[in-house]
Parts: structure tokens; sequence; C-alpha cells
């Protein structure tokens, strides 16, 4: 019980204490520098900064983070498709993965004024689109790479009984191939966030926090770029530790206990 | 041959002058040709041979999961054409499903074979296998909690909770140390002694073969055809001391000098 105490302090106190060192350093480092704030904000200018433009804040910070969630979900569905394809037939894996490299190995950069052609003034469309591009990739192949190395013995105790293979798939490779999966979807939802960004930043008319990076820029405030960096920072690691915390529900059992 | 029904041994798996030839990238791989082994309801059943000889897709032809190019594999007399409820499987590596706990893998083939059997009947079927072979109290661990030998106690549990008629099982033994295989060895006999079934042993091991089977068929190299067949004198449960006995000693030796015979290096003594 005391162990499992200090375990817990341990988990929590010690992220929080290599936190505050990092943003005394930085204040420090700016303060010892003398650098203006046109140069370079510190720790000290964020949160008036912030507090300044927290109705904005909230509102972007909302539009960011519903975007992403929707570009990811849609990312999980096509993903986990693509992958039960591609793993489950070994024909549509070699005629789908050097399409799906090709296609992962465009920087998402160049497909942002692409897609904002082609669907003018969806801003949402685009940017969940955008999000959803760039993260099935990961998904997808691991999904395809689970199913594809499961092991024919796995297949055939069920298999020998007349089991269907959808059976076989609900029962056995679908949650045999859960941890692959939830690693690659703590990939996918850094990616959608960035996807989510890059087109609010890059794109004029805008909405979300990348909105708001980019007309703080316009107008040399660098205390509020720098909050904003933070507050993504915040929201990014808010979604991974989702994605950590269902994890722990559904595929837990991979995470060995010592014993 | 005895006839069937005589003295109360009727065939239950035939297998035919079956022959097969696998297509691979680098041309035809003959793997069986002219295999002929009959097994007795209720009669163990271990198979022998060289490796890589055969042995595993002589599994999966009386399980039903391929079919021979050639020959004929029979259960009660009729061609197997596909899998069926009344097979249960076990392989060396145990193939527990690590995110379920032991009693639920072990009822996993009753939710495809008894779907309407209610939870509480399934896992009262699972607790009565578990106490058979000594697993009482490790109902809710999960695989990764148990040891080698206990896996495979659990795999042999998953592979009859069906209770089927045909127990095939693929070297089940094969990876565990000397003493624990010894003791689900002992295991077998038991759970033989109170559940029914007819079971075919592919195994490395010739003691292991002696001491469980009732009929031991030993395999040529690949590809393999029936090259010797030895009945054993004793049938069903026997004392581990057997092993021990001159008798066994014989048929031991026989058997090897088989071996010797199928991996070519005894050629020229059986010329």
């Amino acid at each position: 019980m005391n162990n499992a105490m200090g375990q817990t302090a341990r988990n929590i106190i010690t992220p929080i204490i290599a936190f505050l060192i990092v943003l005394a350093l930085w204040e420090f480092w700016v303060r010892w520098n003398g650098w203006p704030t046109y140069k370079m904000a510190k720790p000290s200018d964020l949160w008036p900064a912030f507090m300044r433009h927290r109705a904005l804040f909230l509102e972007y910070g909302w539009q960011t983070l519903w975007r992403t969630v929707a570009g990811l979900g849609l990312a999980v569905l096509f993903g986990v498709f693509l992958g039960m394809i591609m793993g489950l037939s070994r024909t549509m894996n070699a005629a789908l993965y050097p399409l799906l490299v090709g296609f992962n190995a465009i920087p998402k950069a160049t497909v942002v004024p692409i897609v904002a052609l082609v669907f003018v003034g969806q801003h949402d469309f685009n940017t969940i689109l955008v999000a959803f591009m760039i993260s099935f990739f990961p998904i997808a192949v691991s999904v395809a790479l689970g199913l594809s190395t499961l092991e024919p013995e796995y297949r055939d105790i069920l298999r020998a009984l007349g089991a269907s293979p959808f059976t076989i798939f609900w029962k056995i490779a679908l949650p045999k191939t859960l941890p692959e999966f939830f690693g690659a979807l703590k990939v996918a939802v850094t990616l959608a966030f960035i996807g989510t960004n890059l087109v609010e930043i890059v794109t004029p008319h805008g909405r979300g926090l990348g909105h708001l990076f980019d007309s703080a820029r316009i107008n040399s405030d660098y205390p509020l770029m720098f909050a904003v960096l933070f507050a993504l920072a915040i929201l990014g690691i808010a979604l991974y530790y989702v994605v950590v915390f269902l994890e722990s529900i559904f595929a837990g059992w991979a995470n060995r206990q010592g014993h | 041959m005895t006839a069937p029904g005589a003295g109360g041994a009727v065939p239950l798996i035939e297998i035919r002058d079956v022959r097969h030839t696998y297509r691979t990238a680098s041309g035809p791989l003959p793997v069986l040709d002219g295999l002929d082994i009959t097994i007795n309801q209720g009669e163990f059943c271990a198979v022998v041979g060289p490796s890589g000889c055969g042995k595993s897709t002589l599994t999966r032809l009386i399980a039903g999961l391929m079919f021979p190019d050639e020959g004929i594999v029979s259960l009660h007399g009729e061609r197997v054409r596909g899998p069926r409820k009344t097979v249960g499987m076990a392989f060396q590596n145990p193939v527990l499903l690590e995110w379920r706990t032991i009693l639920d893998n072990i009822t996993l083939p009753l939710e495809i074979v008894a779907p309407r059997m209610s939870r509480e009947a399934r896992a009262d079927r699972a607790r009565e296998l578990l106490a058979l072979v000594g697993l009482e109290g490790f109902e809710q661990k999960k695989p990764s909690e148990l040891s080698g030998g206990m896996r495979q106690r659990a795999s042999l549990c998953r592979s009859i909770v069906h209770k089927p008629e045909v127990l095939i099982m693929d070297e089940p033994f094969g990876a565990l140390d000397a003493f624990t295989r010894e003791d689900l060895w002992q295991t077998m006999h038991d759970l033989r002694a109170k559940e029914p079934f007819t079971a075919l042993l592919i195994t490395h091991d010739l003691r292991e073969s002696v001491y469980l089977a009732d009929q031991v068929v030993v395999l040529s190299g690949r590809p393999a055809r029936t090259q010797f067949v030895q009945d054993m004198p004793i049938k069903g449960p026997r004392p581990l001391d057997m092993l021990y006995t001159p008798e066994t000693a014989q048929i031991l030796s026989v058997l090897r000098h088989q071996i010797e015979i199928a991996q070519g290096r005894a050629a020229e003594d059986a010329a």
C-alpha cells in the first residue's frame, strides 16, 4: 500500500517538478540575456497574454480539439478497414502497400492548398480531411501487420470447430491486434493534431488555435504566440493520455505485471 | 485386420493410401505418399517420424482443415469434407488468449459449439476439467501468470471441453522440461480415464509414444508413408514404471531402429 502510494506520488509529482524546473530555466535564460518580449517571451509573460484572450483560447481551443478528434475518428474507421483488407488478403496487401507508402510520403503541407482549392470555404471539412489524411497511415499499417502475423494455430483452434471467419476475427484476431492498434493510435493522435494546426495556420480566415497563433504572429504579439504554443502542448498531452487511458482499459492485458 | 464390431473394435478414423503434394514457389513438394492409419474408437494412437515428414499435415487432414490430393480420410466411415465440432486440437504452443482468464480460455470452444449453453454451465464444465488437471484456484488468472506446464494443462482442458470424439495433438509436450512432461503424461492418462476420446498424438519422443499410446505408427522420411505399426501390449492407463520393463525396452529398441530406417541412416540393414 505504502509502496503503491509512493509510486503514485512519483508518477504525478516527479513530472510536475521537472516541468517547473524547465519553466524556471526558461525564465532565467531570457532574463539573463535581457531579451525583450519581441525577441523571446518568458513564462511569466504567458499568463497575462492568456488571460487577455481567454475567451478566444476557449473558443479556438474547442475548435481545434473537436476537429482533431473528428479527423482521428475518421482515421481510425478508415485505417482499421484498410488494415483489415490488407491484413487478411495478401493480394490486396501487395496492391495497396506501395500506394499507401507513396501517399504517406507526400508532405501534407503541400496537400493543404490543394484541399483548400478543391473544397473552397469548407474550412471545418478541410481541416478534418487533412487531420484524417495525415493520421490514418500508422493505424492501417499496424492493423495489417497485426492481422497478417497472427500465428496459424490461433486461427486453427476455432477453424477446426467450424467457426466462421467473422467469429475468428471478432474473438481472436481483433483483440490480439489491439496492442498494436493502440501503439499506432498514440502516434496518430499527435499526427492528427499537427494536421489540424497545419490547416489552421496556413489557410486564411481560419479558426482554431492555429489561427490565433497566426494572428499573434502578424501582430508581433510574442507572448501570445508562446501562450498558444503552450495551450497546444497541453491539448496534445491531454489527447495523448486519453488514448493511454483507453489502452489501459481495452489492451491492458498486454502490459504484463511483474509476478 | 479386425472386422468392424469384432471385439468391440470399431474403426473411427481411417486413412487410406493418402497422398499429398504442396505447390511451393520452388516447385512441387510431396509430403505424403501412401499413408495408411486406422484408429479404433477410444484408441490412443501416437505417430512418430523424422522431422518435417508431414506429421502436421496429417493433423490438418483429420481436422478437416485441408484435403488430400489422393486417398481417403474418413471418420465413422464417412469422408471428411470440412471442419467438425467433434474435433479438439492442441499444439506445442498452448495458444491461450492473453486477454482472457484461464476459465474463459477453456470455455472458448463452447462459445462456438454450444452457443445456447448458459454461462454458468460452461464455467462449471471448465472448472470440472481444471480440477481434473490440478489447476483449481487458477480460474481467474491470466495465462501470463502461469508456468509453461500449467499453460499446456489449460490448453488440454480447452481441447476437450466440448467432449470431442477425436483429440488431435501436435507435439503438445515438446517444449516442456522432462519432469513436467512426465507429469503431463500422467495427466493425459487421468483425462482419458474420465473423458472418453479417441486420440492422435504427433510426437518426437519415443518414450512418450510407448507410455501414452495403444498403437504407435512410424512414418518414413518425406514424402511420408506408413512404415511400421507397433501395437502396444498394454492398453489404456498404465504406471510410469512400465517404461522401465524389459518388454518396453524391447519395443523402444524396435521403434528406434525403425526411426533410423526412416531417417535413411540404416538403409543397408533394411535392405
